[in-house]
């Protein structure tokens, strides 16, 4: 079966085998979990509670590990180069999120959180959920700090802004070639590929299936 | 799907779910034994701290719109642009696609998240024309699409680390910059805040037992 059944009615179930929706609250039995690739979806608000699926702690490991290294080759190697009139300037990712900091105490404080949101905390996830994953997917008892290792990748999910600074990218490109010759460089493809990588870290993450593992 | 007995809520049965891992616990767990998710059955001051990000994110909102964005100084003028100073002049070359993202993503989304985070939160206390399923609907709408307002942001990040070539042009960011970014971030804790269960709690009252 794919979805849980209502707990309500049942007799002072275990409460290991329940789960509540995060969103509304509404409890269920989970009695025999969905099945790989199968969804069980809160019949109340519609939100996915269980979503396993085929060897996705190897998918996403590969995954976190390729984010790991674009996010690196990304921020060090220049993405984009103008040149006008014989002068030229050429820029790195970092050099971007840290451009505010000729501009006062305050903006750069908002210079280390744009570097934070675009390059440390994409990378910082990676490594956390590498850390939580690498044992469980060789079904061994998971390293000292896991669980507080993804409580914080999961904590951290909204303040990843790698693909919002890609699209900005696109914006000021399209800005700049008004003004002078641009030219991209290959961390601005890699950069590309990372955010197609980020989402599919997302999607693939059934987070009920990594918690139970962890809780063992 | 069959709902024998009909659905109950973690509050109703006299538990407490965590809002991060499901995991079910007896009334009054301090802390998730699974995940160590600080464990509440409902947060009593959401509404509250919603609020209260709520309007320093507006606060800051208005000197983003005020301020200039972005400086752009070359040999023969000096301009400082707004953000929809910005996309005006960028619309008045052409660049209409472009001058629409500007436009969405730093006036539509941010005054849409504005209003639909307040319509949230008077949705708690008093009776709402939408759904509660609507209402969640828009909530996660609300989650997702807040971070977009960033896009701006990073443009001038973009711009001024690039457009550097001396005296010919050079661009530096303008204090709007900061203050949009804190609006974004404001209104990211704001929607973060609020306790979405609470809006199925009113709707539970009118049939189910009152919650303990
Ligand atoms: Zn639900
Ligand atoms: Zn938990």
């Amino acid at each position: 079966m794919s979805q849980p059944l209502p707990a309500s009615d049942r007799p002072a179930p275990s409460l290991d085998a329940l789960i509540a929706c995060p969103r509304c609250d509404a409890v269920y039995h989970v009695g025999t979990a969905p099945g790989i690739n199968q969804r069980a979806t809160c019949t109340r608000c519609h939100h996915v509670l269980i979503a396993p699926r085929q060897s996705a702690g190897k998918r996403i490991i590969a995954v976190a590990l390729s984010v790991l290294f674009l996010v690196v080759a990304a921020t060090i190697t220049p993405f984009l180069a103008i040149s006008t009139n014989g002068l030229s300037n050429r820029s790195s990712i970092l050099d971007a999120a840290l451009a505010f900091n000729s501009s006062g105490a305050l903006l750069l404080l908002l210079s280390f959180a744009l570097a934070a949101l675009i390059v440390f905390i994409p990378a910082l996830r990676a490594i956390l959920v590498i850390y939580v994953l690498i044992p469980l997917v060789r079904n061994r008892t998971p390293w000292p700090g896991a669980s507080r290792a993804f409580r914080l990748a999961e904590h951290l999910r909204p303040w990843s802004m790698a693909e919002v600074f890609a699209v900005g990218c696109a914006v000021a490109l399209i800005k700049i070639s008004a003004l002078a010759q641009v030219d991209l460089g290959p961390a601005f493809w890699l950069f590309s590929i990372l955010v197609v990588l980020v989402v599919v870290q997302d999607t693939l993450m059934c987070r009920y299936t990594v918690w139970k593992r962890l809780e063992g | 799907m069959e709902t024998p007995g009909g659905l109950k809520s973690a509050r109703e049965m006299g538990l407490i779910g965590c809002t991060r891992c499901g995991r079910v616990w007896p009334d009054g767990t301090p802390r998730c034994g699974r995940c160590g998710h600080k464990l509440r059955s409902r947060d009593p001051k959401s509404i509250q701290k919603v609020w209260a990000w709520w309007l320093v994110g507006l606060i800051c909102y208005v000197p983003a719109n005020v301020y200039p964005m972005l400086q752009t100084r070359t040999l023969v003028f000096t301009q400082e642009n707004t953000i929809v100073g910005g996309a005006v002049e960028l619309a008045n070359h052409g660049s209409y696609a472009i001058a629409l993202v500007i436009l969405v993503a730093s006036v539509l989304i941010p005054v849409s998240k504005f209003g639909v985070v307040a319509l949230l939160a008077l949705s708690v206390r008093h009776r709402a024309r939408l759904s509660a399923r609507r209402r969640l609907q828009l909530y996660e709408l609300v989650e997702y699409i807040g971070r977009w307002s960033m896009i701006d942001v990073f443009v001038v990040a973009i711009l001024s680390s690039l457009v550097q070539l001396g005296s010919i042009v050079s661009v530096k960011p303008g204090p709007a910059a900061l203050y949009f970014a804190l609006s974004v971030i404001f209104t990211m804790l704001s929607a973060q805040a609020f306790d979405s269960r609470l809006i199925w709690d009113r709707e539970a009252k009118n049939g189910a037992s009152p919650a303990p």
